[in-house]
């Protein structure tokens, strides 16, 4: 044995080893979006579940992005056959209750389901505070680059995606980019 | 039986442990103290860890089955309600069953080693028994700790989530990871003989390199298979319609391949020259760290990729193993390397040691290549900040070159003689393959094939085919004149008198059936996706579907989604294609199972893209995939040809080697 030279070329190891470890710390799942800070695909898309009256849209109305200029959205998407949604189903509910009155919309889309078997699945957990839309051929979920139920999209009143949660909502979360929304839309001096 | 197979695995883990730090310390003694019997002690260690890791398994199988949900592992992938079939192959299914699997496969090769040569004189076998040990010991310290399978679960859930979604929907889930673990485990066989013949003081002489080939040949058969195999069920599962993805776990699987593919046709020269010592060490190590790094890549989360394993704390644990295993790969390669000088030297560079000279620098490029687009958005990151990914694109245009040249030398190889070659001896062997290179670069025209890449890769395959299959024709022609054998005899008389020699060429051959699936489906693919009414057709290529109906099902563990469309020829049906969706509780998408027509020369192949809840509609994507079987195919005949080069050759070998007329030099000109 050289050990000499051994020793030489196993110090090649701590490069190797060093990037390894530093790969070790990050996560290679959190992919960057690249909707953020682009506007918002429109959609013009059916109710199939009121929600309750103040917050939500009765059955066969159709709710338009356009028209919800001036206003935060929070654009969720599900399905009753998703498991994660069924954790974020009611702090979601709840929060959109907290902004009753603010220019605040929130608005459920169905994913991959029947509009039978997501009513079944809202009275199955008491009810959902605002309206969801059905979404047929998943043309608005394509749009958005849906990667897959839960997803949540925050549309700033200016129509730009400002942020996405993929997976369960949480509702503190939720609040405060809804807060953040509004306070920079006051302080650009819209409504 | 509640906890009695948890109690059974654990068990025998920690004593399989004890054993393993056993064998660690008594051999290496034993060898230096001139014991004997302590290294025979080392040897029972084997036995005793390949019993107890046996037990273990069984002991999980049966958790699976019987839903003993106290078991950690049950818990995470099983349920009642996963068909039994699926429980069982779940056993390699998530991380820590995989690694208890992968234990039981090197405990099991490692019998194999200590078995067959026992009776070899000399420390090289205690040694190596002792690196399969130390490579068990990492496997066997996961085990107990962070990757513990049989971890106590209270209180005991009534049911399970069931395996992921993606590994319990098609028959290859029970066929491709075992042949990886075969193939990547097994290449622990040939480090670890490295390793024994470096201590042993053995590596100076080359029979080291004999004794390693039949394992290097055996776990390259495999790990091709696993290779197709993974394709195959990408192509069959993942409703994309194509069948490699330069994925990081495709990456790490192929990247030992190449240097194994290399170390196969540079041993060669090492044992006809006695060339290319140090080279083939590197091969060898090389590869074993590949594999390594490859199970690192997969299991630690580092990299992203869709078949990545759930992590924790494990991704220290094979840092630490990376860390011990590559100080001992750079030591053992670069400590002896002055130790073994070349006694051989090239005579020509027009020979067949040139040509294995040339391969190897070309299929060693290819690892390098295929290893910094795997590693480069990991080197961006730490270096610049920033995301980046490596796609198909970057890969396609670097191997297509190395691709390219490989198919050629495939061709030039086996037709050169050892040593030197006379121009009339190029001339006669080098110049009739061009008529198969016209032939189906014709072929490739005439069926449509416009890409210039495509056509000259029909065009090297038609070149190198014809050479192998003329080198097996020259040799049985010759045979049947000498023996006066039929012209069915003569080509497999010949093949069995030297099965290494044609077991290569046979091997060849399915490459170039693969070569020719993926230049084909990857230029003339065509693909087309339309939302139908039912009774409303799509034309693809010629092909004609029509969709008959959605349907719906609830099985126990998943709904299924459904389209009936009928394969028209004309008017007539031809066929009828069911592509499916599966939703499954524990998934937020869902899993498709494309439907494939599959025909000699491509596949009709539908995939159900979306549908209208109420039935109205569906959307399908067709694709039309030309010569897709043939990569099938071709890796059977790849296999096969590994079998012909192990398979043990019967007592009269020696004799018929002598008897083989093929090659104008052969050993005869060596001396």
């Amino acid at each position: 044995m050289n050990w000499r030279r051994a020793a030489i070329a196993a110090s090649l190891t701590i490069p190797v080893v060093a990037l390894f470890a530093y790969g070790l710390t990050r996560d290679p799942r959190e992919i960057p979006s690249p909707l953020p800070g682009n506007p918002a695909p429109p959609f013009a898309l059916t109710v199939f579940a009121p929600g309750e009256p103040s917050l939500g849209r009765p059955i066969g109305d159709t709710i338009r992005l356009a028209d919800l200029r001036g206003r935060v959205v929070v654009l969720n998407f599900w399905a009753s056959w998703c498991l994660a949604c069924r954790d974020e189903h009611a702090g979601l509910s709840e929060v959109a209750r907290l902004y009753a009155g603010k220019p605040v919309t929130f608005v459920g889309s169905l994913y991959q389901d029947t509009p039978e078997a997501g009513t079944a699945w809202i009275a199955e957990l008491g009810g959902q505070s605002y309206a969801s839309v059905q979404d047929p051929d998943t043309r608005t979920a394509i749009d958005y680059g849906l990667y897959g139920v839960p997803e949540t999209f925050f549309v700033s009143p200016d129509g730009q995606i400002a942020r996405k949660i993929t997976g369960p909502a949480e509702p503190a979360v939720v609040r405060h980019v809804i807060d953040s929304l509004l306070a920079s839309a006051s302080a650009a001096g819209t409504p | 039986m509640s906890g009695l197979a948890g109690l059974v695995g654990r068990g025998a883990l920690l004593v399989s442990l004890a054993f393993v730090v056993t064998g660690i310390i008594a051999m290496p003694a034993g060898i230096r103290r001139g014991r004997r019997d302590w290294v025979a002690l080392g040897y029972g260690a084997v036995f005793a860890n390949f019993l107890l890791m046996t037990a273990a398994a069984l002991a999980m199988i049966t958790a699976l089955v019987t839903h003993d949900f106290s078991v950690s592992y049950v818990a995470q992938v099983g349920s009642r309600e996963t068909p039994l079939f699926y429980t069982i192959i779940s056993l390699w299914g998530a991380l820590e069953g995989s690694i208890l699997f992968w234990a039981w496969v090197l405990s099991l090769y490692a019998i194999f080693v200590v078995w067959l040569n026992r009776d070899r004189p000399g420390n090289l076998v205690p040694y190596a028994a002792t690196a399969l040990l130390g490579i068990a010991l990492f496997f066997a310290i996961l085990l107990v700790g962070p990757a513990n399978p049989f971890k106590v679960v209270w209180p005991v859930p009534p049911n399970g989530p069931g395996p992921n979604p993606l590994l319990q929907n098609h028959i290859l889930m029970a066929v491709h990871p075992p042949l990886l673990y075969l193939g990547y485990v097994g290449m622990s066989v040939p480090f670890a003989f490295a390793v024994g013949a470096v201590l042993s003081g053995e590596a100076e002489s080359d029979d080291w390199i004999r004794l390693t080939r039949i394992w290097t040949v055996a776990s390259w058969g495999f790990l091709s298979a696993a290779i197709i195999a993974g394709m195959w069920w990408s192509y069959d599962v993942l409703g994309w319609g194509g069948y490699w993805a330069w994925d990081p776990v495709e990456n790490a699987s192929f990247l030992p391949w190449l240097t194994a593919t290399a170390f196969l046709h540079s041993a060669m020269v090492q044992e006809r020259r006695s060339m290319l010592r140090v080279w083939n060490l590197n091969l060898v190590v090389g590869t074993f760290v590949l594999t390594i790094l490859g199970t690192f890549l997969t299991r630690s989360g580092i990299i992203s990729s869709v078949h990545a394993f759930t992590t924790g704390t494990i991704g220290y644990y094979f840092l630490t193993f990376i860390a011990i295993v590559l100080v001992a790969a750079f030591t053992l390669v670069a400590g002896s390397s002055d130790r073994l000088r070349t006694t051989g030297r090239l005579d020509s560079a027009v020979s067949r040691e040139t040509v294995f000279l040339l391969n190897n620098l070309f299929l060693t490029a290819f690892m390098l290549t295929v290893l910094v687009g795997t590693l480069f958005p990991l080197v961006a990151e730490a270096v610049r900040g920033v995301k980046v990914s490596v796609g198909g694109p970057f890969f396609n245009r670097m191997s297509l070159p190395l691709i390219a040249a490989l198919l050629f030398l495939m061709g030039v190889g086996p037709a050169l003689p050892w040593k030197s070659a006379t121009r009339a001896e190029l001339r006669a062997k080098l110049l009739p393959p061009a008529a198969g290179a016209v032939l189906l670069a014709v072929v490739a025209l005439v069926i449509g094939l416009r890409d210039v890449f495509g056509v000259l890769i029909f065009a090297l395959v038609g070149y190198a085919a014809t050479a192998n299959v003329r080198e097996i024709w020259l040799g049985a022609r010759a045979r049947r004149v000498a023996h006066n054998e039929s012209w069915l005899a003569a080509p497999l008389r010949l093949i069995a008198g030297n099965r290494r020699r044609y077991g290569g060429y046979i091997a060849h051959l399915g490459v170039f059936f693969v070569a020719l699936g993926i230049a084909a489906s990857a230029t003339m693919r065509t693909e087309r996706e339309a939302t139908l009414r039912p009774g409303e057709t799509l034309t693809l290529s010629g092909h004609t579907v029509r969709l008959d109906r959605l349907w719906a099902r609830e099985e126990r563990q998943r709904s299924v989604v459904g389209a009936t469309l009928t394969l028209l020829d004309g008017n007539r049906p031809r066929g009828s294609l069911e592509p499916r969706m599966n939703f499954y509780p524990t998934s937020q998408e869902p899993v498709p199972t494309p439907d494939v027509q599959s025909g000699p020369f491509g596949d009709l192949y539908l995939n159900l893209m979306a549908f209208r809840p109420d039935g109205s509609t569906a959307t399908i994507r067709a694709i039309h995939e030309p010569l897709v079987p043939w990569i099938w195919f071709g890796g059977g005949v790849v296999v096969l040809g590994a079998l012909v080069g192990i398979w043990p050759a019967a007592r009269r070998r020696r004799a018929v080697v002598v008897a083989v007329p093929a090659a104008p030099r052969l050993e005869g000109h060596a001396a």
